[in-house]
């Protein structure tokens, strides 16, 4: 049985002027990591705070754990552990009040699951004393996890808990999601890095509110339509343009410090020649396997079309 | 129960470790009322007067004498025209103008009257008044004691055929502090408890540790109470430092009643004083919000609770202000009970007042509260 099931969830501000979430249908298994993947302003947010019940749907049905959202939101929050984008916690008081006090709170202590955060706070134990205020982005991080699972939910959400955070945090934290989810967690986790997706076993690709693709990342990848192209030269800039004016170029667009292009008949070489001929120096180009990325912008472009 | 008990110790802590609330409990009612009574005095002394003296005769010189003598005014300056001691006026050197005209004595002497010329400076308009007042006293006194002394003449017709004493009941002395020390004790907890409940619930929406909890199984009722029970506690202690140190070993004030009364009132008038804080706190998103909310309420609640203008004489419209406004009636009760020694069958209206009060405001609090976190 799905630990979220969520189908046809809406949600509208300012009177039904802006729709944050248009119609969304997903379901998370039990133990499984699934993000949601989109960029800022895609509806994330808003779906996490219906399903942790701090905000009703205009329309639509989710269920948590098998319990109704609208209807069940108080035992829905014995069972969930929400960390929220923003950090949130006391900032006057100290690691340890602050993990005790979610603790009595939902009428548990920390000894009694102590074995679920025992990883994670005990990189922060030497600052227990600490006030919350005064830990840095990481350290505050871990407590905020530490304090979403004290009370040992079944789901936990985690509204873009890498935003903000430096790489070497980030890689750390994925390492301990993937640890509490050998511990039977099913995490629900939002974030808008592209480079995070392959770290989740699915995902739901986001945009404006409605879900392009959920599937895991090597399915996504594999749907790819096309073949993908890198190219480069000396002057990326003027590079860019001129793809953009050749017919052959079904698609371009910047992707660090390459282009990633796709090709009508996927003739690479003439291409590349042909851009020589345009007074290109330093041309490249080679075959490369799309990301999440590649795929997220080709789906994009298919749903505004 | 437990939840509760931990919901209080987290606000507890929190509380004692913030210096500025702890100042703001400890230090500034106190002084606030060391200073407020001392400065917000009716009494008006220190009118200035400016005299232009015509005659130079021997009554001028005396009627001169016993305004100088009198405690209310400070003569700072003796022109020799009038238009010399205007000028006095428009630089606001001068609050009178005394002027006595050329031959004062004589024509009082022979033709038993005669007239001075006053003119006031109303910009202060209390000062004006009160002024004026105190200077036709002076020299109604002494016409009587002229007349007596020039015409010799025997009490026959006595000056003034019915002459009124007043005896002024529990306040004999007219103490103004006595008057306004309680209703500025009063002013001191609505401001305490009204802004710290409000401003504190509003840091939580802020920070965004509100949400937190909101996904806890912690009960709406168990928050409120948290938020509501430190802060009682806080408008009592506060109470209890103005009414027995402050009160009664600056001022001297014990109350002719019941203490116990007070308090009485007091627990009502905190529960129905934090539930308006809890009131503005849900209808701000940002403690700046809280903070103008609660200041334009907390404004009103002072000028239209007979604090310092008495509500009887506003006009209707503002009176049925006064009677919807919380602190006036504990300010009547403070008044009542603490210079009257009135007993709980005659402030019996006041407690049901408020009681409606501490209902609607935190009724009203609750309900909105629920809906916006549905």
């Amino acid at each position: 049985m799905s630990d979220v099931h969520v189908e046809n969830l809406v949600k509208t501000y300012d009177g039904g002027q802006v729709k944050a979430v248009n119609g969304i249908s997903f379901a998370v298994e039990k133990g499984e990591l699934f993000g949601l993947i989109g960029p800022d302003g895609a509806g994330k947010t808003s779906i996490f705070r219906m399903l942790t019940t701090l905000l009703l749907p205009d329309s639509g049905k989710a269920t948590v754990t098998g319990l109704d959202i609208v209807h069940d939101y108080k035992e829905i929050r014995s069972h969930v552990g929400y960390m929220p984008g923003k950090f949130s916690l006391y900032q006057d008081l100290t690691v340890e009040e602050n993990l005790s006090f979610f603790a009595t709170i939902f009428n548990t202590t920390i000894e009694e699951n102590y074995h679920l955060i025992k990883d994670i706070y005990i990189q922060i134990k030497p600052f227990k004393n600490r006030r919350a205020g005064k830990l840095s982005g990481g350290m505050k991080q871990k407590l905020a996890l530490c304090c979403a699972l004290i009370h040992k939910p079944s789901v936990l959400f985690l509204d873009e808990p890498t935003t903000g955070v430096d790489a070497v945090s980030r890689k750390e934290f994925w390492e301990m999601l993937k640890a509490l989810k050998a511990q039977g967690i099913t995490i629900l986790v939002s974030t808008p890095y592209m480079d995070e997706a392959t770290l989740c076993e699915r995902i739901a690709l986001i945009q404006s509110g409605s879900i392009l693709s959920i599937d895991t990342p090597q399915n996504i990848i594999k749907q790819f339509p096309d073949k993908l192209y890198s190219v480069r030269s000396d002057n990326m800039i003027r590079l860019i343009n001129d793809l953009r004016t050749m017919p052959e170029v079904t698609s371009v667009y910047s992707f660090g410090d390459h282009h990633h292009i796709t090709l009508r008949d996927n003739n690479l070489d003439g291409l590349l020649q042909e851009l020589t001929e345009k007074g290109h120096a330093a041309v490249d180009g080679k075959p490369i396997e799309p990301t999440v990325e590649d795929c997220f912008i080709a789906l994009m472009k298919n749903a505004n079309n | 129960m437990r939840t509760l008990r931990f919901l209080l110790q987290k606000e507890f802590r929190q509380i004692f470790r913030n210096p500025t609330i702890l100042r703001m409990i400890m230090v500034l009612p106190i002084v606030q009322l060391i200073i407020l009574p001392l400065a917000a005095d009716y009494e008006i002394k220190n009118v200035n007067i400016a005299i232009v003296d015509h005659d130079h005769s021997t009554s001028s010189q005396k009627l001169i004498g016993e305004i100088g003598a009198s405690r209310y005014f400070s003569i700072t300056d003796y022109g020799s025209s009038f238009a010399q001691s205007y000028e006095l006026f428009q630089r606001d050197k001068a609050d009178l103008i005394l002027e006595i005209p050329q031959n004062f004595e004589r024509t009082l002497v022979r033709e038993g009257h005669e007239n001075y010329f006053l003119a006031v400076n109303a910009i202060n308009g209390t000062k004006a008044i009160v002024g004026s007042n105190y200077l036709s006293r002076i020299v109604n006194d002494f016409n009587a004691n002229l007349r007596l002394q020039l015409l010799k003449q025997p009490l026959s017709t006595p000056p003034q055929a019915i002459e009124a004493a007043a005896i002024n009941w529990y306040n004999p002395l007219l103490n103004y502090r006595l008057f306004m020390v309680p209703g500025i004790l009063v002013f001191l907890i609505t401001m305490v408890a009204t802004y710290m409940c409000a401003l504190n619930i509003v840091k939580e929406k802020e920070i965004g540790t509100i949400e937190q909890i909101n996904v806890t199984p912690v009960k709406k009722y168990h928050f409120i109470l948290g938020k509501l029970i430190p802060f009682w506690l806080i408008g009592m202690l506060i109470f209890t430092l103005g009414l027995f140190i402050v009160a009664r070993l600056v001022y001297g004030i014990v109350p002719v009643g019941s203490v116990l009364l007070l308090y009485a009132y007091l627990a009502i008038y905190l529960v129905a004083m934090l539930g308006f804080g809890l009131l503005i706190s849900t209808y701000s998103n940002t403690q700046q919000q809280a903070m103008s909310l609660a200041f334009f309420f907390v404004m009103i609640f002072l000028l239209m609770s007979g604090l310092f203008t008495s509500i009887d004489s506003m006009p209707t419209w503002a009176r049925w202000i006064a009677l919807a406004n919380p602190v006036t009636y504990f300010i009547e009760v403070m008044r009542m009970v603490v210079l009257k020694g009135s007993g709980f069958a005659d402030v019996k209206l006041h407690f049901f007042a408020m009681l409606g009060f501490a209902i609607v405001f935190n009724g009203w609090a609750v309900m909105s509260y629920k809906k916006v976190s549905g």
